[in-house]
């Protein structure tokens, strides 16, 4: 019964939003204020709706009924709770369910907090919006229905792809969606704005706070992604350039792109046909990440299990989505009126030049994540685009776009002082030459890695330039500098946390790459592993149970300098439902360096293979993420994106009169 | 899709430097509908990929090939019907189609399809062989007698060495080869009760017919 409840939610949210795809529009073009309203209202019913079916879904999974098939498929009597909860987006049909959700949730936060919005604005991009959810409800009832029944019900369930059932990937799908759907407001806005065929500083201001949210939340779901990737897959790498994170790379990058073009936009008029433009790739690429992950068009260790009909259905919705926001592009980018004027030393310069290297990046990953597709279905030659494919054409592009970095928010608008902001820099030059001595002190080579980590400390430290040079920090009294730190815009703080987050990340990527130890190799209980200083004594091998599974755990002693100071215990655990295996590596950090080990096969002879590394400073690369996302969420709390939302403006009016 | 980038860049150079001259408009109503045509050329890429079957199939470089010179020693001890249990020369390839499975006691969808191996054995038109891969042979002895021994003779590829230079990705794989001693067909991945019918004996009987 219950799951035909959420079923049947599900189908009345359909309904709903169609209604709401027409009625707010038809409101906006006649300027009736009761049909616009009808969209904030539908808004919020839809969220209703849906979050009932997700709930209805959710209970299928907390009690185990294996009568509905998806629940049957992906858990297991055996499983902690929190595996049962989670496995519900461990699968196609749930996460798209989890999709729509977040996407209802952002339709009724629009709905909610946009009073300062033209009525007709909003009208519009509630219309919009719902046209997203209208065509991603039927394609889940239509194509992926995740209440579909089973008769008879299963006793026990097939249990959740092992690797799946860690806490790390438990949050990881969330955090991405909500960055990936966030992003569908501002493409919302865009359209809009196009319909409406007006667009002004203003819409930059509505925008901006919802590009910040989403690119937040993809900042953390792309490093959680990372980190789970780093700690399950036991290969100790952190980035594959694998199809499917390049899929969430690349909103990302043209999310920072969008995010910087809204800010000229917003302060000076420009940019304004290229933010639009912006807005709309950004969620199409978000889109076509989905598209990618699910339709099996391309190979990859995240795929869902793929089924050609879905992937029609989902590039039909991409045709719709993209193909109908683009057109319209094309036949009003054009009237649209430009803005300011600026020089080519300016903020607005320095903003250009971060819009055409982020998105000259975000080109490159497109072209290396589909040549191999393209190739194949051009010639029938099978390639894979790798690693050095993206770290050729990614240096270039991000060496110019981290040395200007710094330059940027110390330009003036319209006109900037090149020669008064280097001068003003010297404090990050002279951190890049001590970055780069203290390297060389400590490592003496590769020549490159040492250059990068005065780029790294040139980045953190160029980055609090604004914040010095506003503060006068060092030039005057402690007690000044600090009232005026306190009197800054929490924008200011949030650019300062952004771009040194940037930086820290850099200095992990580049410790990590030409510093990490590797130890592979067979080893016996009793064996010595020597890893950069570190002696790793393995103890042998013991059989555990856990909850649902059996798990071989490795002991190892770790010794640094004849003490012992910790034991490791990678595993690797068999789950018997399935009949696969998970590793689990062991990691042991000091400070935010690692040692990471991992257990391989035994062998035949009685050896062990294991699997040692050493990885200097490689927690700062998440760290650096985190740091971001810090930024990013200070920025969004700046008293000025929030100016005019309707609670700011009653007090304010509550102050005047009262 | 660097072009549709440059001309993106073109966009925004418009926007900042050059502003609403009066031929500006028209230059830039064409390159507004520059990222609609690379879409829809991305969207034609995508639906001609998706009609294209299972991108996880790689593409085995060895078909039309003949089966490379191969000579292992027996699983010992192995014995069916009072015999010893033979290993595998490439001799034994020409005259008759060869299914050439290659399978570890360590694997577990080598036991998954082992039983499905039994039944296709059944099958008098065909011989099954296989080669046991980095094995230790009282485990190996011990898989077949758990699970059956469909395999007239088993090789024993101790090193891998073999496996090698047939072009094996990982267990288990399995090759179909010709009376002509040419590799007719290879499936990669276990044998399973879905594409036992729909490929493999749709390829033994391909196989069966080309040497006839």
């Amino acid at each position: 019964m219950i799951p035909e409840l959420g079923h049947y939610a599900l189908i009345l949210a359909l309904a709903i939003a169609l209604v709401q795809s027409v009625v707010p529009l038809v409101g906006a073009r006649s300027g009736d204020a009761v049909l616009m309203d009808v969209g904030t209202k539908a808004a919020f019913a839809q969220f209703l709706l849906v979050a009932f079916s997700f709930g209805c879904l959710t209970y299928s999974y907390v009690v185990s009924d294996f009568s509905v098939q998806t629940t049957f498929e992906n858990s297991h009597t055996m499983m902690p709770m929190i595996y049962k909860v989670t496995s519900l987006w461990g699968n196609h049909e749930g996460s798209m369910l989890l999709w729509v959700l977040i996407l209802t949730v952002f339709g009724a936060l629009v709905a909610a907090f946009s009073s300062n919005v033209p009525a007709s604005l909003k009208a519009t991009v509630l219309a919009v919006q719902s046209w997203i959810a209208g065509l991603f409800y039927l394609f889940i009832l239509i194509t992926s229905n995740p209440f579909a029944r089973l008769d008879p019900a299963p006793i026990q369930g097939r249990d959740l792809n092992p690797i799946l059932q860690d806490f790390g990937l438990a949050i990881h799908p969330p955090l991405l969606y909500i960055g990936y759907v966030g992003f569908s407001i501002s493409f919302s806005f865009a359209v809009a704005a196009l319909i409406e065929g007006r667009i002004d500083a203003a819409w930059a201001r509505w925008v901006r706070p919802w590009v910040l949210l989403a690119w937040i939340f993809l900042t953390l779901g792309i490093a959680m992604g990372s980190y789970w990737a780093y700690y399950t897959l036991g290969w100790g790498g952190w980035w594959y350039w694998d199809p499917v994170e390049n899929a969430s790379f690349m909103p990302w990058l043209a999310g920072t792109a969008l995010l910087h073009s809204a800010l000229v936009m917003e302060k000076r008029e420009a940019l304004k046909v290229w933010t639009i433009l912006l807005a709309i790739l950004t969620f199409s690429l978000s889109l076509i990440g989905t598209f990618i992950v699910r339709s099996g068009v391309l190979t990859s260790v995240h795929a869902f299990a793929s089924d050609p009909a879905r992937g029609v259905f989902i590039l039909f919705i991409l045709v719709l989505l993209i193909g109908g926001a683009l057109s319209l592009y094309s036949l009003r980018a054009s009237s649209l009126k430009q803005g300011g004027l600026f020089a080519p030393i300016s903020r607005e310069g320095a903003l250009v030049l971060n819009n055409l290297l982020l998105s000259t990046a975000c080109a490159t990953v497109f072209v290396g994540t589909l040549y191999p597709i393209a190739l194949e279905a051009l010639t029938g030659a099978k390639i894979s685009v790798g690693a050095p494919f993206f770290n050729a054409t990614f240096a270039p592009l991000f060496v110019p776009l981290l040395l200007a970095m710094p330059f940027g928010p110390l330009l003036a608008w319209k006109r900037g002082d090149l020669k008064g902001a280097t001068q003003r820099l010297t404090f990050a030059f002279v951190a890049a030459v001590i970055g780069f001595v203290v390297a060389f002190a400590i490592a003496g080579q590769p020549v490159v890695a040492l250059l990068a980590i005065g780029l790294a400390a040139y980045v953190i430290v160029g980055a609090s330039a604004e914040f010095l040079e506003r503060t006068a920090l060092f030039r005057g009294p402690l007690g000044v500098s600090l009232n005026r730190a306190k009197g800054l815009p929490r924008s200011t703080w949030g650019t300062m946390f952004a771009h040194l987050g940037l930086g820290v990340t850099l200095l992990g990527i580049v410790c990590e790459s030409a510093w990490g130890v590797e130890k592979i190799g067979a080893f016996r209980p009793g064996d010595d592993i020597p890893v950069a200083g570190y002696e790793l004594k393995f103890e042998g091998i013991s059989m555990r149970a856990g909850p649902n599974y059996q798990e071989q755990v490795g002991t190892l002693e770790v010794f640094l300098g004849g003490r012992s100071i910790a034991v490791m215990e990678p595993s690797k655990r068999a789950f018997a439902a399935r009949g696969m295996g998970s590793t689990q590596s062991a990691l042991l950090s000091r400070g935010v360096t690692q040692l990471y080990v991992a257990l391989g096969d035994s062998n035949p002879d009685g050896t062990t293979t294991i699997r040692a590394y050493y990885k200097p400073l490689v927690l700062l690369i998440w760290i650096g993420g985190l740091v971001m996302a810090f930024g990013g969420a200070l920025s969004l709390s700046d008293r000025r994106l929030r100016v005019g939302s309707p609670k700011l403006a009653k007090n304010r009016a509550a102050a005047q009169t009262g | 899709m660097l072009l549709t980038v440059r001309a993106m860049s073109d966009i925004a150079k418009n926007d900042a430097e050059k502003p609403a001259t009066p031929e500006a408009p028209r230059r830039r109503s064409w390159f507004a509908i520059l990222p609609l045509v690379a879409f829809l050329a991305l969207g034609a890429l995508f639906y001609f990929r998706l009609g294209a079957g299972d991108p996880n199939q790689l593409p085995s470089a060895l078909i039309g090939r003949p089966a490379p010179q191969t000579s292992l020693p027996p699983l010992e001890g192995l014995n069916a019907a009072g015999a010893n249990v033979p290993g595998i020369q490439s001799s034994d390839f020409n005259g008759s189609v060869t299914l050439v499975n290659v399978f570890a006691s360590w694997c577990i969808p080598c036991a998954e399809e082992a039983p499905l191996f039994v039944q296709l054995a059944k099958d008098k038109r065909v011989r099954v062989v296989g080669i046991n891969y980095k094995d230790a042979p009282d485990n190996a002895r011990r898989f077949l007698g758990r699970y059956g021994n469909p395999y007239q003779a088993v090789g024993v590829d101790a090193s891998g060495r073999t496996a090698i230079e047939w072009g094996v990705y990982g267990v288990p794989e399995t090759f179909i080869v010709g009376k002509d001693g040419k590799i007719a067909y290879k499936l990669v991945g276990p044998l399973t009760p879905d594409n036992i019918d729909s490929i493999m004996r749709v390829q033994i009987e391909k196989a069966l017919k080309a040497g006839a």
